[in-house]
């Protein structure tokens, strides 16, 4: 049984903006007719280049598709590029109401079709400076040899729309939707993306936390109307160090010790992938150093032991 | 609603004869009695279950004892399968097609993952024809069964059962034909034709009875071991309480299905013609799915090129409450096409748009002029969306 919302319907029923423009400033066109789904879709700027002036589809597909690539088309018109740019296939599916998560890479696949009218433009325009898309660059990679799916797009999809599951990804992007070869790759992906998003929570949970304890050193300073006493100062440096510090450097496979405090003067010693990496440690040293005088006091500075 | 709807899906399911509901009222109400019981309370259902076999017995040319009956074709299908690979120890092999139903499909699967067996499928040309040759070729002394479709449901082609049984009993092996999609469509004849048939399966709602009730035909003598095991019914064949009200209305369904054979191959035939006719001369880009010279009567398979299945039925059924099916990825809750268009090896370009209209004797001519009206205008409004369509012009 269908199960469309009206929205869909009727974007079925009476697309809007179909067809091809004559003078379009990029045109992007994905899927294949092997697949079962394909669209163009032709996008024209204003004089500026500022604003999406026009934009038309053709689709070859079935009833969301087609809904799908007539929703882009509305949601696109008098957009800012830099707007656009940033449309999701959530904001395709929400505009429509909803669409069935087995439909869910129609959605997408209108999302692609503007990334590649964009990435036609900026190829045939480099003049007019347009903002990038959400795709993770340098990841073109074919995971899924049936659908021809890519390692961005699915890392792409998978953080748009946070998805848990190989079947999700496979109701979002159709990879693992043929001979199901890729599927074991795709829970990879997951695993890895998943582990990813866990530590992104926990630096925000992390940051939330220094916030309020700088936020509470900040009244005590006030409170006491003078500056932190040497143990309040020793305890700030503590905590930035392990609820910020730390979980950045973790996120990219490095870490660090607070060796000592001295007044102003913090010693840390870098641990993991940061120790071994000698483009990296003066960075590192700069960054802990700005977040430190960011958080504690404008004073400090740091300094790296062996 | 029902009155509006265009109903041209008769390879899914058939409306309910009205013949066949009265036959079966009885035995939902009043006479509920449980047929294998011994006072005379119990003489009307058991009575009309003999009258039932009688029926479908002369509608397939067997003998009554010859006629088992099951909840459904799937469960006939199971039970021919299963016991062929219990009944033939030694031979370890069973032949079928790439095209066939997917209960005959996936019953192989897990007889092959559990059973240890091994199965070979016959494959089948662009019009979905399969080769004699090959069938030889492959049924062997290790040969336990050989099950062929009768006709095919999404196609329509019909099979050579009477070769394919000649074939596997020559070596010794049983064969089985789902002829689910056949009956109440073309003449089955076990008594003559087909005495080489051991087991064959069909399903109620197929020809005007309802859900739930199916037959499985195993010639007499033909080594069976019981799929549903239990109670004596069925001549011990098949436990469980005879379904009383549905055997009744499937005897009525079958004694209904040998009158109106000849009208489904006249009547209803030249509908179906007119329909195909008519389709090809007013949309450009389109063909015939199957194998034009051995098809059921009531079935026409149409790839539209450049669209898309779902999209189009649709606009049918917004335009004109017409029902029908398609093949495409979208239809069948998967992301690929049919298994049967793809094993035709379809040029992609028709893969996805791929619509089969299947009539009954209830479908009108008025209907059919209905159809021919609507679908061109769809056909050319979806082409004009795609980015395709304008390829050929
Ligand atoms: S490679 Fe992804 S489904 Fe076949």
């Amino acid at each position: 049984m269908w199960d469309y919302t009206d929205k869909v319907k009727d974007h079925f029923q009476n697309p809007r903006n179909v067809g091809l423009l004559e003078d379009a400033d990029g045109i992007g066109e994905v899927g294949n007719i092997i697949c079962g789904d394909a669209m163009k879709l032709s996008v024209k700027l204003t004089e500026d280049k500022k604003r999406i002036a026009d934009a038309r589809f053709q689709t070859f597909g079935c009833a969301s598709a087609i809904a799908s690539a007539s929703a882009l088309t509305e949601l696109l018109k008098g957009k800012t590029v830099e707007e656009a740019a940033k449309l999701t296939n959530q904001d395709i599916a929400n505009y429509l109401g909803s669409l069935p998560e087995a439909k869910m890479h129609c959605s997408v696949m209108g999302m692609e079709a503007f990334q590649a009218a964009l990435s036609d433009i900026r190829k045939k325009h480099p003049e007019y400076q347009l903002p990038g898309t959400n795709e993770p660059e340098g990841m073109d990679r074919v995971v899924c040899q049936c659908f021809n799916v890519t390692e961005g797009k699915i890392r792409e999809v998978i953080r748009l729309n946070h998805l848990k599951t190989v079947e999700q990804v496979t109701a979002y992007t159709k990879a693992g939707g043929g001979c199901g070869g890729c599927r074991d790759e795709i829970q990879q992906i997951l695993d890895n993306e998943l582990a990813h998003e866990h530590l992104d929570n926990e630096a925000k949970a992390a940051q939330a936390q220094v916030a309020t304890l700088a936020k509470s050193a900040a009244e005590t300073v006030k409170e006491n109307a003078g500056p932190l006493t040497p143990f309040q100062k020793m305890r700030l440096i503590q905590q930035v160090f392990d609820a910020e510090i730390r979980p950045g450097l973790k996120a990219d496979g490095g870490d660090a010790e607070l060796v000592d405090v001295n007044g102003d003067k913090v010693l840390v010693k870098l641990q993991g992938r940061c120790a071994t990496c000698a483009i990296a440690d003066k960075t590192i040293e700069h960054w802990i150093e700005a977040k430190l005088r960011e958080q504690v006091s404008p004073a400090i500075t740091v300094t790296q032991v062996q | 609603m029902s009155n509006s709807v265009i109903y041209l899906d008769n390879n899914a399911t058939t409306a309910v004869a009205p013949e066949v509901f009265e036959a079966m009222k009885p035995f939902l109400t009043t006479e509920y009695a449980n047929a294998s019981s011994i006072y005379p309370f119990a003489s009307e259902p058991l009575h009309a279950i003999a009258k039932a076999r009688g029926q479908m017995a002369s509608l397939l040319g067997c003998t009554p004892e010859e006629v088992i009956f099951t909840s459904c074709g799937s469960e006939s299908d199971n039970a021919a399968l299963r016991s062929a690979v219990k009944t033939q120890t030694g031979r370890r092999r069973i032949l079928t097609t790439a095209v066939e139903h997917p209960a005959i499909l996936n019953t192989c699967r897990d007889l092959v993952k559990y059973a240890g067996i091994h199965v070979d499928y016959l494959s089948v040309d662009k019009f979905g024809r399969i080769d004699l040759d090959e069938a030889k070729a492959l049924i062997s002394e290790d040969t336990a069964l050989v099950s062929v479709m009768f006709a095919n449901n999404e196609i329509g082609n019909l099979y050579p059962i009477r070769e394919l049984s000649r074939l596997a009993h020559a070596k010794g092996a049983l064969f089985h034909t789902d002829a689910v999609q056949a009956i109440g469509k073309v003449k089955i004849d076990l008594a003559n034709d087909l005495k080489d048939v051991d087991f064959l399966s069909l399903s109620g709602h197929k020809f005007h009875a309802p859900k739930g009730i199916g037959v499985l035909f195993k010639r007499r003598f033909a080594p069976f071991a019981p799929y549903l095991t239990g109670g004596h019914q069925e001549h011990q064949l098949r436990a469980g309480t005879e379904n009383v009200a549905y055997i009744a209305g499937l005897g009525k369904a079958a004694e209904l299905a040998a009158i109106n054979l000849e009208e489904e191959n006249t009547r209803v035939k030249a509908l179906r013609d007119k329909l195909q006719d008519g389709l090809l001369a007013t949309c450009p880009d389109a063909a015939v799915n199957g194998d034009l010279e051995h098809r059921l009567p009531n079935t026409v398979n149409i790839g539209f090129k450049y669209i898309e299945g779902e999209a189009i039925l649709l606009r049918l059924w917004d335009r004109a409450h017409i029902c029908a099916s398609s093949g495409s990825a979208c239809t069948t809750g998967s992301l690929e096409p049919s298994h049967v268009l793809r094993a035709l090896g379809l040029d992609y370009k028709s893969l996805h748009g791929s619509i089969r209209f299947s009539l009954s004797h209830y479908n009108t001519e008025d209907e059919i002029d209905r159809v021919l009206e609507v679908v061109p205008p769809v056909i050319r409004n979806l082409r004009d969306l795609s980015p395709f369509g304008r390829i050929t012009g």
